[in-house]
């Protein structure tokens, strides 16, 4: 994946671990309710995404190989979810909404102050590896717009002033 | 046929298309970029669109893509609407929109599919202004260069190398303006057939990296018709030529054989012609070197050999053409003519040949293997021996779910729905080989020694034949099932086909397979055997009827001749060096004709430059039996000749038999026809030389070759005649005929406005379907008809040497493994090919090793046994070999690599110990 990555920007180092016995174990449990191995893909992904934060280029190699897969085929569904990070991402990931809602109703305000106050452009991790900031398209609340997830947290009405303590609780 | 209405214009058209295939039928423009004629619709890229009416009286219409809807009675269709043209331009606007412009530093400039379309719909100024993406490129092997930036993203490439051609790494990554084709991380891309990308691709992305080294521009190049000279398939290719250097292959379609598509030893193979190593000059063994002559003072040489010699014996060859081979025969007389193979593999070709001729199974085209629906091979590792057949037997195990989705009413061409109904469903196909094969997945496998798979091909025919009275039992035993596996899925399909081939010197496994086919066409006459043959010409040869290389040294030894005449051959490859020796070494003149160095040109008293399949005009006959004219792409640097204008300078030089009057190829044919019959539709392989268009000859060179002018005039100011073509209709010129030429002309595919090889459309008189005029290319095997009852071929078993003699304690059976890269000759001096040619070893299955004690790199020591079976002459030769793994090879067989350029291997199947070296 490293070879594919866009020009410019770094190359993350690589998490040589294996797939461990827990992942193991809960992919093995996904797989009894399908008739093909390869169904599972999104599961194991995100399962190994759960322990890892994120699913490095050994990561996916060892999935492939236990789900009868080329890389290629993996790397192919991997790398088509957004929500599912090819490289570190911090404890905290903020998908902030950009769609068209959002940016009526003042997402570009809602841009500026995260970026600022975490110092940090959409696409990158503060220094600390606590938060990653990512646009969205859509997180299906256009009637409480302007909209983020910080994790698995949905907020809504955001106005620029609420940010801080949003953030506040994610430590 | 069906009636379609197009801008107001009433055509007849064949149903079973999409209308972007019918409209690109009759000769009109419509942009495309997801189809592709052997790939099918998918309706991707929405570039194809058309106003389709209801009715004469409709003046709105709506908008659809050609390539997804279905010709119909009265469809009525405008490409020329307003919408559809503005609709058009947009969408090749968005596709454009990354695109980097860089025309001018792209391989692809001048022969672009995306070039073509973009002039095609119009679209001449961006108005996109912001940053375009961009990506890193992958380094993809020797063959493939990739350069992701210009993609638009049709999908056509993952969609031929996964879906078509099987394998699986590449692919198409993340999504939105991101989305990127390549491979998981830099490598070798796996397929054998990755070089159509280079085709496939309508844009720069992939490019052919050897062409890269030595770039000239399409609109630059002088080419011709040709045909692949690395197996005996017969591919027709397209030979491209500057500088006296050959540039690059290209396919050639031909309907009947190749289709759009070559293997990457075809493609990439040709470098051999442009080695630095090759014999340029005559010649002559002075004093232990061999010193340069001019022509004349080499003719007068050898018409003071020929004059002076007591016997001469001429020794043709396989990779020679008809041509050259006959030449030769007639300068030696057709008593002193050998045919330059081993006696194994003469005797082993000449009961193919019979099988072949006597039928009653007819042996198909490769066009035809794609739409065989099951098919058994026995022994052949087609990937590695007659790889562009393995791509066809692929497309033939669709052929049975295909006809699951045509039940549902879904047509061929519907690629997506086809593939939806058909999931994973495969026809059958029944592989029995010694070790694994590239078609493995694909296919349920048997794995033996040759006599096992002999045998087992025996069963099957056996249990067909039962298979007729009585449906066949269930078995427990697995060999037994698989064997009724096998019988059914023939039995019951409509065109059954049985491969085989001479690979492993198996004569018991030709006769398993004309018997598999015999029973089978029994019952069914569109039952179809193919034999796989090693070499361009191996069945033309065999078809002249001269004895092996064995009477070839006999004669010598006898001392009824001591001239020898070798014809592009090198004899230490077909036999143990003693045999080779018997003939090279006894002999008191040995002259040869070859282009690149060998150990037989090594003792020759005199050489002489023979032209390349490029620099020589000459019909191959494949393994269908099909005699095919390859045309001469460009005339190479005095005096390197055709071997068979060699030979025929010879007659004349000594004055000998009417080849001295020989002026050109028609000639040739003539006198070989007139002297062998069995050639006679040959000269129907391509019009003769006297054929005129508009009374014009066809040029080589397309209108814009640039340069000629000025391409010589570091040597002379003074712009030379271009050379004559005595041999063919086609001209060293860019001037000439204006017209599509027949098939087995056609020099290049270009056609006003189509600069890419889709240009291709516009040759065939319908889409995918025959080129105007006809495939070339005459067929001169057809079995009688199946309506007489006969016997088939000699299939007696009793001939058989099964399983016997045993062999002592210790000792293993060797067969022979081959490479598509390495076990062919003259692809192997291609620095491409050879970058991924493997290093000697030796394979044991792993089990077997582990019983030996041997571990994967070890050093193992191989001797031939002393006790090899009778027949088999042995060089007695011992050999220290990295030990290879190899977990699909039969438990009990030693593998060894067949061919490769630094390792002479042992006359397989032989007997072998093995041990730990010291």
């Amino acid at each position: 994946m490293c070879s594919r990555t866009l020009i410019g920007e770094e190359t993350p180092s690589q998490d040589a671990k294996m797939l461990s016995p827990e992942e193991r174990q809960e992919i093995e449990a996904e797989l009894a309710r399908y008739p093909a191995k390869q169904a599972v893909t999104i599961d194991a992904l995100l399962i190994v995404q759960k322990h890892r934060g994120w699913v490095s280029d050994e990561t996916l190699k060892d999935l492939a190989a236990f789900l009868g897969m080329t890389v290629e085929d993996l790397d192919g569904v991997a790398t088509f979810y957004n929500l599912i990070f090819r490289k570190p991402v911090g404890r905290h990931v903020v998908t902030v909404c950009d769609s068209v809602s959002c940016w009526i109703m003042g997402y570009e305000k809602i841009r500026r102050r995260l970026t600022k106050d975490l110092g940090i452009e959409l696409g990158q991790t503060t220094s600390d590896g606590r938060f990653t900031l990512l646009p969205i398209v859509c997180l299906g609340t256009c009637d409480h717009a302007p909209a983020m997830m910080v994790g698995r947290d949905l907020y809504r009405d955001l106005t620029p002033e609420k940010l801080q303590g949003i953030l506040e609780k994610y430590r | 046929m069906a009636t379609i209405v197009v801008d107001n214009q009433p055509y007849q058209v064949h149903p079973d298309q999409s209308l972007l295939a019918a409209c690109l039928g009759l000769g009109l423009d419509l942009p495309y970029f997801c189809w592709h004629p052997a790939l099918g619709s998918v309706g991707a890229c929405r570039q194809c669109a058309v106003k389709q009416f209801r009715d004469e009286k409709d003046t709105r219409g709506r908008l659809v893509m050609a390539c997804m809807t279905p010709v119909a009675e009265g469809i009525r269709i405008s490409i020329d609407h307003p919408e559809a043209v503005e609709f058009r331009a947009g969408i090749i606007e968005g596709l454009m929109q990354s695109h980097p412009h860089d025309c001018p530093v792209c391989d692809e400039g001048g022969e672009c599919h995306l070039q073509d379309m973009t002039v095609m719909t119009g679209h001449a100024y961006r108005r996109y202004e912001f940053a375009k993406r961009t990506f890193r490129n992958q380094d993809l092997g020797p063959f493939v260069a990739h350069e992701m930036n210009r993609c638009i993203q049709c999908y056509r490439c993952v969609r031929y190398y996964r879906e078509y051609a099987g394998e699986y790494d590449l692919n198409a990554f993340s999504l939105r303006n991101q989305v990127y084709f390549g491979r998981s991380e830099d490598g070798v891309l796996e397929s054998e057939f990755a070089g159509n990308l280079v085709e496939i691709c309508p844009t720069g992305v992939f490019t052919d990296k050897t062409l890269k080294r030595h770039y000239t521009r399409k609109w630059d190049l002088q080419m011709a018709p040709s045909v692949c000279v690395h197996c005996g398939l017969g591919c027709n290719i397209t030979v491209g030529e500057r500088y006296g250097t050959i540039r690059r292959i290209v396919n050639r379609y031909n309907g009947d054989v190749n289709g759009y598509f070559l293997c990457d030893r075809g493609r990439f193979g040709y470098e051999f012609v442009n080695r630095p190593e090759r014999i340029r000059r005559p010649l002559l063994a002075r004093d232990g070197a061999l010193v340069p002559l001019t022509a004349e003072e080499a003719l007068k040489r050898l018409g003071m050999l020929l004059a002076s010699a007591s016997g001469m014996i001429g020794i043709g060859s396989p990779r020679a053409s008809l041509e050259a081979n006959f030449a030769l025969r007639k300068l030696v007389g057709a008593g002193h003519f050998f045919a330059g193979v081993g006696e194994r593999e003469h005797r082993l070709v000449g009961l193919g040949l019979e099988i072949l001729r006597k039928g009653p199974a007819r042996t198909p085209s490769l066009a035809e293997i794609e739409k065989c629906d099951a098919a058994l091979v026995l022994g052949e590792d087609l990937t590695n021996v007659a790889p562009r057949m393995a791509l066809a037997l692929r497309q033939g195990t669709r052929q049975q779910p295909m006809e699951l989705a045509r039940q549902k009413g879904i047509a061929d061409w519907q690629d997506d729905h086809v593939r939806e109904v058909a999931q994973d469903e495969r026809g059958p196909l029944v592989i029995a080989t010694p070790n694994q094969t590239r078609l493995d997945s694909i296919a349920t496998t048997f794995r033996g020694s040759p006599d096992d798979l002999a045998l087992f091909g025996f069963a099957v025919a056996r249990a067909i034949e039962r298979s007729s009275q009585a449906p066949l039992e269930d078995s427990a035993r697995h060999e037994q099932a698989l064997i009724n596996e096998t019988a059914r899925a023939l039995a019951s399909a409509k065109r059954p086909l049985v491969v085989a081939g001479i690979s492993l010197a198996s004569e018991s496994m030709l006769q398993a397979a004309a018997k598999v086919a015999w029973a089978l066409a029994k019952s069914n006459p569109q039952s179809a055997i193919s034999l796989a043959t090693p070499e361009a010409n191996t069945l033309g040869l065999a078809m002249m009827e001269a004895p092996a290389l064995e009477s070839a040294a006999q004669t010598i030894r006898e001392g009824s001749a001591d001239t020898v005449i070798v014809l592009e051959n090198n004899l230490y490859r077909r036999a143990d060096s003693r045999l080779a020796d018997d003939v090279l070494k006894r002999a008191k003149h040995v002259v040869v004709l070859d282009f690149l160095p060998s150990e037989t040109t090594a003792v020759a008293e005199l050489v002489l430059p023979a032209g390349t399949f490029g620099e020589s005009d000459g019909t191959f006959v494949n393994n269908e039996g099909r005699a095919q004219r390859f045309l001469q792409a460009f005339v190479p640097e005095e005096p390197v000749l055709e071997s068979w204008r060699w030979l025929a300078r010879a007659m004349a030089a000594s004055d000998r038999g009417e080849g001295a009057a020989w002026k050109n190829l028609d000639d040739v044919l003539g006198a070989m026809v007139s002297a062998l019959p069995v050639f006679g539709p040959v000269r129907d392989a391509a019009p003769d030389s006297g054929y005129r268009m508009a009374g014009a000859k066809i040029p080589r060179e397309p209108h814009r070759y640039s340069g000629r002018t000025a391409m010589l005039a570091n040597i002379n100011v003074n712009e030379p005649k271009p050379p004559d073509d005595p041999d063919s209709p086609l001209a060293f010129s860019m001037e000439g005929a204006p017209k599509e030429p027949p098939g087995a002309l056609i020099p290049f595919f270009w056609s006003p406005g189509w600069n890419s090889i889709q240009a291709t459309n516009k040759f065939q008189s319908e889409i995918a379907g025959p080129l105007k005029g006809g495939n070339p290319g005459a067929r001169l095997i057809e079995p009688p008809s199946l309506t007489v009852p006969r016997q088939p071929a000699d299939t007696g078993e009793t001939t058989l040497l099964l399983r016997g003699p045993e062999p002592p304690a210790g000792v293993c059976l060797a067969v022979p493994l081959y490479h598509i890269f390495g076990s062919e000759e003259l692809s192997s001096w291609a620095p491409a090919v050879r970058e991924l040619v493997p290093k000697p070893y030796v394979a044991l299955n792993p089990e077997d090793a582990q019983a030996l004690g041997l571990a994967e790199g070890q050093i193992v020591r191989v001797a031939v046994a002393t006790s090899s079976p009778p027949g088999q002459s042995k060089d007695g030769k011992e050999f220290s070999l990295a030990l290879k793994l190899a977990s699909g090879l039969a438990s009990g067989l030693v593998g060894l690599p067949a061919g490769l350029p630094d390792f002479r291997e042992p006359t397989m199947p032989a007997w072998v110990t093995i041990s730990k070296a010291s």
